[in-house]
């Protein structure tokens, strides 16, 4: 490596040379590197087509390496963004290689100008990117085969990884080289929905056979000569402080190589994980524990509970809702409440340093490539462009790797700098889950009052939680007027709410001192539970059948109706169910994606059972409708993982919970059958990675409702208890 | 001391209370098995100890001493295992991490038991955690990977 993040073709025939593929020659535009295209698009600020060669390479072995521009976490977008490029490149499917691009301006989402994987924006926001990038290297292609056969370009034809002319027939491989002298056409014609061959077909994964060998490489899988393993002593509680450390134990132990303090607490570097365990385990700290040395959880709920009573910042308003009060026929109340959640991702965070006078390098499963850069750089006082970020896979992200205060990459550069040698800090279980950035815990109060037919007239909500834009570069972005959109996101602009003639939905965002973050499905993990609970509760007041008063409600709202029909269809609503099976449903809108879920369960005392989860999904363009099923059953997992164990809690400043006996996951056996029905659609494309968790929660807990009579207003569920 | 890891006998220096999983992954560069909670919760770091499936986290090194060890790397030569084929064939994996510890899970069931239950699929494969939610998928790879290994 020369110490810079450039992409151009010289780099790409630097890194290829002596490796075991040959030679590479990757498309390019002459006269500029990748970077200054980007910074030159940057600066007209009208990019009119993505500059192919930092997309996609063609070899003269035929393979086709696609670079992507986020990161691979699960959610598919190994496949989705190939398919993207071979529905227009025309290429050979069995030729395509993947890789994760660097950290460089050139890989900025379309949408927020950062390198970056989160909000379920992949495949909408690469939707035109990825497809120009096919047709543009396609047109190369062509251009470049009818050079060489002096003919028109326009009498050419590209399928299968060929141009072809007649008998005249060149493969791409053998025509890279020749295609990346020409100059890229101006502008290309994109297929229409009609010509898709690959677009809306299921494909299999392209990540599999790695994964299911073992060679898939992690972030905690790097491994190279004189790397050494480090564990960091953290606070117990947040922003506590070293006071003083003794080492001397640690110092002495086989393996350990160096202990040092950094911001963030004591690190202690070993010849690997074992002994660097031991050593951590050996020192001996004092903190200066600091103020959330108070937090409690039972005190933090009173205090909630105690603000949801006051008037809050305003998010949502219309009518006179003191006044339409009075009005209803009758009158409903209550309180929900949602606690701390880890995201627990099955790969504990790491990250691996290797900081050098001139350069930063970084291997690490990022979501936040350039912002992560721009926080190693200054550490290490570099500039972006002298900080490598090499992305590997990441064992889980779910927000939790998409840290706009980049904790974990942060944390290892200043390792690598007071240790003066490279490492991988590695988290313990125990560590991820006590190290913070949760879900927030979140309380609603609301009131409706319904008119003669059971239909709201007056909505009356007060929702109590952390703020996790606040304190962040997106704050002024996000936060109007007190509200951070990310808090009531699925409320505010909730459909219901918006049927309601006079509606008031207000917002506390108190500071306890907890770090906080997205976590998948953000805002709606919470809001979805309470809207689709609370409307259930509409429904059952005015004894109306729970699917048909939600059609009533959204009966201006097709795609909602679209996919509750659909789900109810496929799962029989309303036909009888074995003796003891109820039925709960619950539809949502986020992410550009709408979801409704059908969830059939069992009571037996204190034990609920899910069966079975009906999803109907409206994802707008779906490209690939298997990687769909899999996010609904995945998402579906996430959210009942949640609804039945998930809580983080809080005594004299420590968090209760450490690792995975007592913070519990669904397992193999609970699993229910999961089906997924995707409605064909040619809206623009939606989210598919978060949508999925947020109906679940409320399915069940509405489903229990019907089995027991019993509404459950917490989370999580307890069945012993009812609000 | 000595181990036997895929058929291989190799030297290494521990000291005999350093777990297995950090033998394999630190000293032996086997980084197929994977380290996810330390307590023998998760099931990420299954490996096969005399074709048993075990917790590699909390299996001290010196307790294998004489006995053979088998990784996610040595359960085939190709990686095409029945169990490794029937889950590429049932696209069973999101982000990957857990499924070298599902698939040793699922090649020791099948050893001990070639055409396995649901019950007795749900029974060994409860120990392996998934974040990802691949578990209906997981099922149905064990089955696939029944009929591939009996065909």
């Amino acid at each position: 490596m020369d110490g810079t993040t450039d992409v151009s073709r010289r780099n790409f025939l630097k890194a290829s040379v002596g490796s075991a593929a040959g030679l590479i020659i990757g498309f390019y535009l002459p006269g500029h590197s990748t970077l200054a295209v980007a910074q030159e698009s940057a600066a007209s600020k009208a990019p009119k087509l993505p500059p192919p060669n930092a997309f996609l390479r063609i070899a003269p072995d035929e393979s086709i390496t696609v670079l992507l521009a986020h990161s691979e976490m699960g959610q598919g977008i190994w496949t989705t963004l190939p398919i993207l490029i071979a529905e227009e490149l025309e290429c050979d499917w069995s030729k395509i290689r993947v890789e994760h691009a660097p950290a460089a301006p050139v890989y900025a989402h379309t949408a927020f100008g950062m390198q970056m994987t989160g909000g379920s924006t992949t495949t909408w926001s690469e939707f035109d990117r990825y497809r120009q990038v096919g047709a543009l290297a396609r047109e190369m292609l062509i251009q470049a085969a009818a050079k060489q056969w002096g003919v028109d370009p326009s009498s050419c034809r590209a399928a299968n990884g060929f141009v072809t002319h007649g008998s005249e027939k060149l493969s791409y491989g053998k025509l890279a080289a020749a295609a990346q002298d020409l100059p890229p056409p101006a502008s290309v014609k994109l297929k229409t929905a009609k010509e898709w061959k690959r677009i809306g077909k299921p494909t299999k994964r392209l990540d599999s056979p790695e994964k299911v060998a073992g060679r898939a490489q992690f972030g905690m899988d790097v491994r190279f000569p004189g790397l050494m393993t480090a564990l960091v002593a953290r606070s117990p509680v947040f922003g506590g402080k070293v006071k003083s450390f003794n080492a001397e134990k640690a110092k002495a132990l086989p393996g350990v190589k160096a202990v040092v303090q950094v911001p963030s607490g004591v690190a202690v570097v070993a010849e690997h994980f074992w002994a660097a365990k031991l050593g951590r385990d050996a020192l001996q700290i004092d903190w200066e524990l600091g103020p959330a040395a108070a937090l409690d959880t039972p005190r933090m709920k009173e205090e909630y509970r105690a603000l949801s009573r006051s008037p809050g910042a305003k998010a949502a308003a219309a009518g006179d809702v003191e006044a339409a009060m009075p009005k209803a026929s009758s009158k409903l109340e209550a309180e929900y409440e949602l606690p701390y959640l880890a995201h627990a991702t099955m790969e504990p965070l790491n990250c691996t340093v290797r900081l050098t006078a001139d350069q930063c390098e970084i291997w690490t499963g990022t979501q936040f490539q350039t912002p992560d850069q721009a926080a190693a750089a200054k550490i290490a006082g570099l500039d972006p462009k002298q900080v490598t970020i090499h992305t590997t896979f990441l064992g889980g992200g779910f927000g939790r790797r998409a840290n706009p205060a980049d904790d974990f990459v942060r944390e290892a550069v200043e390792v690598a700098k007071a240790a003066k040698m490279p490492v991988k800090v590695v988290w313990t279980r125990e560590d991820d889950m006590r190290g913070g950035y949760y879900r927030p815990m979140w309380l609603h109060r609301l009131s409706a009052g319904l008119d003669a037919k059971g239909m709201p007239l007056a909505w009356r909500q007060t929702i109590v939680g952390q703020s996790i834009i606040d304190g962040t570069p997106f704050a002024p972005m996000m936060i109007k007027d007190g509200v951070d959109a990310a808090s009531v996101e699925g409320a505010a602009d909730s459909p219901y709410v918006k049927a309601t003639p006079s509606h008031r939905v207000e917002l506390h965002s108190p500071k306890p001192g907890i770090p906080v973050l997205w976590w998948r499905s953000v805002g709606h993990s919470h809001t979805a539970f309470v809207m689709e609970s609370f409307i259930d509760e509409l429904a059952s007041a005015s004894k109306q059948d729970p699917l048909e008063y939600r059609r009533r409600l959204l009966k201006n709202h097709p795609r909602h109706l679209g996919v509750l029909n659909l789900a109810a269809q496929k799962a029989g609503w309303g036909n009888p169910l074995p003796k003891g099976h109820f039925r709960g449903i619950a539809v949502h809108e986020c992410f550009g994606s709408f979801i409704a879920q059908v969830a059939e369960v069992s009571v037996e005392g204190s034990q609920v059972r899910i069966h079975r989860v009906v999803c109907g999904v409206d994802c707008g363009v779906c490209v690939n409708p298997a990687a769909v099923a899999a996010q609904m059953e995945g998402a579906v997992v996430y959210g009942l993982s949640a609804a039945l164990y998930g809580e983080l809690s809080f005594k004299e400043g420590r968090v209760q919970q450490s690792n995975f006996h007592d913070y519990p996951l669904l397992r193999l056996y609970e699993m229910p059958r999961v089906e997924t029905h995707i409605v064909q659609s040619s809206e623009k494309p939606g989210g598919i990675g978060e949508p999925g968790v947020a109906p679940i929660a409320p399915a069940v807990a509405n489903a229990i409702f019907a089995a027991t009579r019993k509404r459950l207003r917490r989370l999580p569920m307890r069945l012993g208890e009812s609000a | 001391m000595k181990l036997k890891v895929n058929g291989e006998e190799r030297e290494v220096a521990a000291p005999p209370d350093m777990p297995l999983l950090w033998v394999l992954r630190d000293l032996l560069g086997l980084t197929g098995t994977k380290y996810g909670c330390g307590m023998a919760q998760c099931g990420a770091c299954t490996v096969h100890l005399d074709g048993q499936a075990v917790r590699s986290c909390v299996l001290p090194v010196g307790a294998v001493a004489g006995k053979s060890v088998t990784t996610i790397e040595g359960l085939s030569s190709d990686g095409l295992h029945p169990v490794q084929r029937a889950w590429i064939e049932t696209d069973v994996v999101q982000c990957g991490y857990c499924q070298p510890g599902q698939i040793m899970a699922a090649a020791a069931l099948l050893k001990a038991k070639k055409k396995p239950s649901d019950a007795d699929i749900d029974a060994a494969l409860s120990a392996n955690l998934c974040r990802c939610g691949t578990y209906q998928r997981i099922r149905a790879a064990v089955r696939r990977a029944s009929e591939l290994a009996g065909a």
